[in-house]
């Protein structure tokens, strides 16, 4: 479709651009207003419960009123309540941790794959996706008969000798980030994959041949030309892990706060609904330091190699 | 590939496959005990079958899968071809942002925001509800899997169509259409399976009347490990490996024949 000068063809142009756009709007970026609007409320027992509501016949007086009535006492509470800081740092440290142990799992595993024949690059790909594409819920959910104490894992070790008695993994930081790790695996591997298998293979086998060890070769040549794959993929683990739910919910224990499953049960549980919009926010607020970070490095890497 | 390389990929496939392995052989466990074996038996499927609100449960997300999928694969391919197709237009890097922001967006975040959003406009909640949600968090999936596909794609093709005075909407329905097809049945497929899978959004977005199957089987698998829940779980990842199965296939396919 090269550009239609003629008006059904600018018409269609608009209309190719205009619908997921306008869709999008609506129920992509409005939806975080009305968030941000409501983490200004007050929560009330009342259908919907918050307060205040938008009297659009009142006119002006009735939009001043409304503004007038919001404030930020929630953000006063996420900042004031330990809880809610705790929480907010559990996410970042458990989404820290595990992005942490992605790379060193997912690295080696990205690197094989690279260097498996174009057949086998084909069916490998296939191999991790299918995972991917496999109901998270059921893929967590599989990790509960692995990790209770009365579980394969414990049975296995307790028979090998071992362990003298269960360990408790399950509802434990270890479940949750044995759990986050292998939900998660694909996401970084995926990325890391692509731009492995674009590398020039002369380069490793260059500084091989100018007396670099095989290690050294890796760390050297090949980890910094993969970088972009890298923070891709560890990039793309750790936003929704900031956010996770069912993986703290049925791994870890009671105890264990993620925001994401503090937003469930203020949601959920409490009925608070401004509240948990508040840290629906504080979340977002969370999420785009590491993205910003992370353009800023990209447009260096993309400035270097030009 | 060396050995280390080998042990390297042996390890990750196996801790990507173990626990569904295990959740397999397990559903056909005749014990209640989920760790131990008490011979070969199907009888959790029959269990499965009798399990009436499991099944109406089952029969709601293949309705607002199949709904929801249909809506993204129309807003992912339109995306896609403005994406590769226009060129630098006005406002690029936002409508990019946008397309894709929703496929890292933490599912608390979408859920509760769509939901806000739902009350504040009257939208009853039900299977409409979901079906939106649903079709936005998917429609970037689809874009990406078209977006590739037309990347591949030989301009020549539509070039010489349109040099031989076919009008713009024709050079699209009779070549590019044809052409980025099996992307599209793939980008359906994706989107489908991923809301086949979704629990976080729909649980949020869902009103009374519209329990999907993830909903029905958290509220299951919060009791703790069953069998039964091991029979539905196998049923499930056969059923969404056949999909994403169909859909590479269906990708590959394309980009022979491009």
């Amino acid at each position: 479709m090269r550009s239609d000068p003629t008006p059904a063809g600018r018409l269609g142009r608009a209309l190719v651009r205009g619908l997921p756009a306008l869709w999008l709007v609506l129920f992509f970026l409005v939806p975080f207003a009305v968030v941000l609007k409501i983490s200004l409320s007050t929560p009330a027992t009342a259908q919907p419960p918050y307060r205040p509501l938008l009297d659009w016949g009142a006119g002006w007086e009735g939009w001043r009123a409304f503004v007038e009535a919001l404030d930020l006492q929630n953000y006063a509470m996420l900042a004031g309540d330990a809880l809610y800081r705790d929480a907010a740092l559990t996410s970042l440290a458990y989404a820290g941790a595990a992005t942490a142990i992605l790379a060193l799992v997912g690295t080696p595993m990205a690197w094989a794959m690279a260097r498996a024949t174009p057949r086998m690059q084909g069916l490998l790909v296939a191999l991790v996706i299918v995972p991917f594409w496999t109901s998270f819920l059921i893929r967590v959910y599989a990790w509960i008969a692995i990790l209770k104490p009365e579980g394969l894992l414990n049975m296995a070790l307790l028979r090998l000798g071992l362990i003298g008695e269960p360990l408790a993994i399950l509802d434990t930081p270890a479940g949750v980030l044995i759990g986050l790790t292998y939900a998660y695996l694909p996401f970084l591997v995926l990325p890391l994959y692509a731009v492995m298998a674009r590398l020039d293979p002369a380069l490793p086998e260059a500084a091989a041949d100018l007396g670099a060890s095989r290690a050294r070769a890796f760390l050297t040549v090949t980890l910094p030309l993969s970088l972009p794959g890298l923070t891709a993929g560890m990039l793309l683990c750790f936003i929704p892990m900031v956010g996770e739910f069912i993986i703290p919910d049925l791994l870890g224990g009671s105890d264990t706060l993620m925001l994401g499953r503090v937003l469930w049960s203020e949601f959920f549980s409490n009925r608070d609904w401004p509240l948990a919009s508040a840290v629906a926010v504080l979340m977002l607020v969370l999420i785009v330091g590491p993205v910003v970070l992370f353009r800023g490095v990209r447009e260096r890497q993309d400035a270097a190699a030009r | 590939m060396s050995p280390l390389n080998r042990i390297a990929l042996g390890l990750g496939l196996a801790f990507l496959y173990g626990p569904i392995l295990v959740l397999v052989a397990y559903s056909f466990n005749a014990s209640r005990l989920v760790t131990v074996w008490g011979g070969f038996s199907t009888r959790w499927y029959g269990v499965l079958l009798a399990d009436d609100a499991l099944i109406a449960s089952a029969l709601v997300s293949l309705k607002v899968a199949s709904a929801s999928a249909a809506v993204a694969t129309v807003l992912g391919t339109l995306a896609a071809l403005a994406l590769d197709r226009h060129g630098r237009f006005a406002g690029r890097a936002a409508f990019t942002g946008l397309v894709l922001a929703p496929m890292v967006m933490p599912e608390v975040v979408t859920g509760l925001s769509l939901l806000l959003l739902f009350v504040g406009i009257g939208l009853e909640r039900g299977l409409a509800s979901i079906v939106i949600a649903h079709a936005t968090f998917a429609a970037g999936f689809v874009a990406v899997v078209v977006g590739a596909r037309l990347k591949g794609l030989d301009r020549a093709l539509e070039e010489a169509a349109a040099d031989l005075g076919a009008p713009s909407w024709r050079v699209f329905s009779t070549i590019t259409l044809p052409l980025i097809a099996p992307s599209l049945a793939a980008g359906f497929l994706l989107a489908f399976t991923l809301s086949l899978d979704d629990l976080v959004i729909a649980s949020f977005v869902s009103g009374p009347g519209a329990t999907t199957l993830p909903m029905r089987l958290y509220s299951q698998v919060r009791l703790g490990v069953n069998p039964e829940i091991n029979a539905a779980s196998t049923l499930l990842v056969a059923g969404v490996t056949a999909l994403v199965l169909a859909a590479s296939w269906l990708t590959g396919r394309g980009d022979r024949t491009a």
